[in-house]
């Protein structure tokens, strides 16, 4: 279960994750990186040996169920357009400004 | 009328309330000795990235409240209006909130004062404050050392008596492990008891929001203002918040607590420190025995995927276009965590990392609420030694992992804990602590037996006789 193989990390794979994930890579960066996973899934190998057959996995420990509030608008919380827009590196009357993704040429 | 502390910066958050109501000294004295501390260290030890101009002009406005307009530091992945918010990354640099954390509101509605924004690891990624893109903190016990992290800045804040007391927040360690290596009293609450609301998210199942304080009476006082359910964090819980101070000054005699981690190898130097520890516990009338506990290295696996997993999701949002600078500015750790992140949640792999991990995670909160029926608290050591050299994390993927060793299992269970100094070397002035958890909503209990603990020491410099 330890094996080599499944903890090697190329950097083939770490080309495809970077650009799954949206982080620009360098070239220069993806053999540092590769061997950084490959370190990280070395060291949590161990999980492959803990026995979970019939285990519930958790996906939070609040115990809580169900929570909901009521469809109304809390005015409290609202946003005005001045406040939406204060952080946008780039606004045009009163719009996002965003990059433009149909049309573009490929790179 | 009390004797007056040689530099009014240096007191307690209970010795300000105390000396206030007394008229021993007044809040404008506590606001000129600490703005003369930070403006003399803050640039060396690098522990503030912005200050609050209008702290002392806020403080008396609300100098008739329960916390009296006192100087508090908060971690810098808090919302605040009026300050810049940047999680020490630059991908937030320049980012000013327009609306106010939850737990920061009630601070200020307690009459507590932002007095500044701590350094941190950038996005709360890591145990060292050295992965902060505006530069790492030192430790003010040894300058030569790290402060831990990810709170590291308001560890530090607190132990350099630039605070009177400060927020931060933890998914695994970041609030007990920096508050160890610092000689300070941390306090991470059991999850959703503190609102996430406004809190930059890093990993959602675990980010706890919990004070960081002198004394853990103060981590008591500063608790009773942040705590409560949360109409705007779903994960908040309606269960009752208890006076937290009604938790000091009380026996721990009978109080059954189990020891964890006592197998664990390389602990070898430091453990007769913790062990002296266990001792005065047990001098207090607790019945203190070693229990065995699921073995802690599996958190470190459950940790890192979930961990990464919720980092991947959560920093799916900076694109540069709302607010923010673009993808471009993370740095390498955010970089490894969110890719690493995305890779255990990609097609054919979640199975095999995710959904395992979140199993596993499982027989770690079976396994406490076991120990948690036969004991009222478990301890371990906080951090498996003292502050590391600062350097120390650079090229070290996984170090705040292995730093955090004895902290994740209870963090992915969602447990409360405390951490007291426990040791100072003499050599080094540098702390280990004393980590005390108890079952999810007792926070008191662990209140109890470290105030108990402290007061029967003098490990507390802020309790020397």
């Amino acid at each position: 279960m330890t094996s080599k193989k499944q903890t090697d990390f190329s950097e083939k794979q770490v080309e495809h994750t970077a650009k799954l994930a949206h982080i620009p890579v360098v070239a220069t960066e993806t053999k540092q990186l590769s061997e950084a996973f490959s370190t990280t899934l070395e060291v949590i190998s161990d999980l492959s040996e803990v026995p979970v057959e019939g285990v519930e996995p958790t996906h939070h420990v609040t115990g809580l169920k169900n929570v909901t509030r009521e469809d109304v608008v809390d005015k409290k919380r609202m946003f005005s357009q001045a406040q939406a827009l204060a952080n946008a590196p780039k606004s045009y009357e009163g719009f996002f400004v965003v990059p433009r993704i149909i049309d573009r040429d490929e790179e | 009328m009390t004797k007056k502390p040689i530099s009014l910066n240096t007191v307690t958050i209970k010795q300000a309330l105390t000396g206030l109501q007394a008229k021993d000294f007044s809040l404008a004295e506590i606001y000129e000795a600490t703005d003369q501390i930070v403006a003399k260290q803050n640039k060396d030890l690098n522990v503030y990235l912005a200050t609050n101009e209008k702290a002392s002009v806020e403080a008396r406005k609300v100098a008739e409240s329960p916390l009296a307009g006192l100087p508090i530091a908060v971690k810098d992945n808090f919302g605040t209006i009026g300050l810049p918010t940047t999680a020490a990354s630059l991908v937030l640099d320049g980012y000013q909130s327009q609306y106010e954390s939850t737990v920061t509101t009630k601070l200020l509605e307690a009459g507590g004062v932002i007095y500044g924004k701590t350094n941190m690891d950038a996005w709360a990624h890591g145990s060292s404050t050295e992965t902060s893109q505006y530069g790492r903190t030192l430790n003010p016990r040894n300058t030569q050392h790290l402060p831990g992290g990810s709170s590291g800045g308001s560890a530090a804040a607190v132990a350099a008596d630039m605070c009177l007391g400060a927020l931060g927040s933890e998914t695994a360690g970041s609030i007990r492990q920096p508050a160890a290596w610092c000689g300070v009293v941390g306090l991470k609450p059991t999850y959703g008891r503190c609102s996430r609301y406004g809190v930059v998210a890093m990993a959602s199942s675990t980010d706890s929001p919990g004070p960081i304080g002198k004394t853990v009476e103060d981590t008591a006082i500063l608790l009773n203002a942040i705590a409560g359910h949360d109409p705007y964090d779903s994960t908040t819980s309606q269960e009752a918040v208890p006076d937290f101070t009604s938790f000091l000054d009380k026996s721990i005699k009978g109080m059954k607590i189990g020891v964890l981690y006592h197998d664990l190898p390389g602990l070898d130097e430091i453990w007769p420190h913790f062990d002296a520890a266990t001792k005065v516990l047990s001098d207090l009338g607790a019945l203190v025995e070693p229990v065995k506990a699921f073995d802690p290295h599996h958190a470190i696996g459950v940790y890192t995927i979930v961990q990464r997993a919720e980092v991947s999701s959560n920093l799916g949002r900076y694109d540069g276009i709302r607010f923010g600078n673009d993808r471009s500015h993370f740095g390498d750790e955010a970089k490894r965590r969110i890719m690493l992140g995305t890779f255990t949640l990609s097609s054919g792999y979640s199975d095999q990392y995710y959904l395992r991990a979140q199993k596993v995670r499982t027989l770690f909160i079976n396994d406490f609420e076991k120990l948690l029926k036969k004991y009222d608290a478990l301890i371990s050591l906080t951090s498996p030694g003292y502050a590391k050299k600062i350097g120390a994390s650079e090229g070290a993927a996984m170090f705040g992992e292995l730093e955090d060793l004895l902290l994740e299992p209870s963090s992915i269970s969602g447990l409360p804990g405390i951490s007291v100094p426990c040791y100072r070397d003499p050599n080094t002035n540098l702390y280990l602590g004393l980590n005390i958890m108890t079952p999810k909503w007792q926070e008191g209990r662990a209140i109890q037996i470290a105030d108990a603990y402290e007061k029967a020491t003098t490990w507390n410099s802020w309790r020397q006789p």
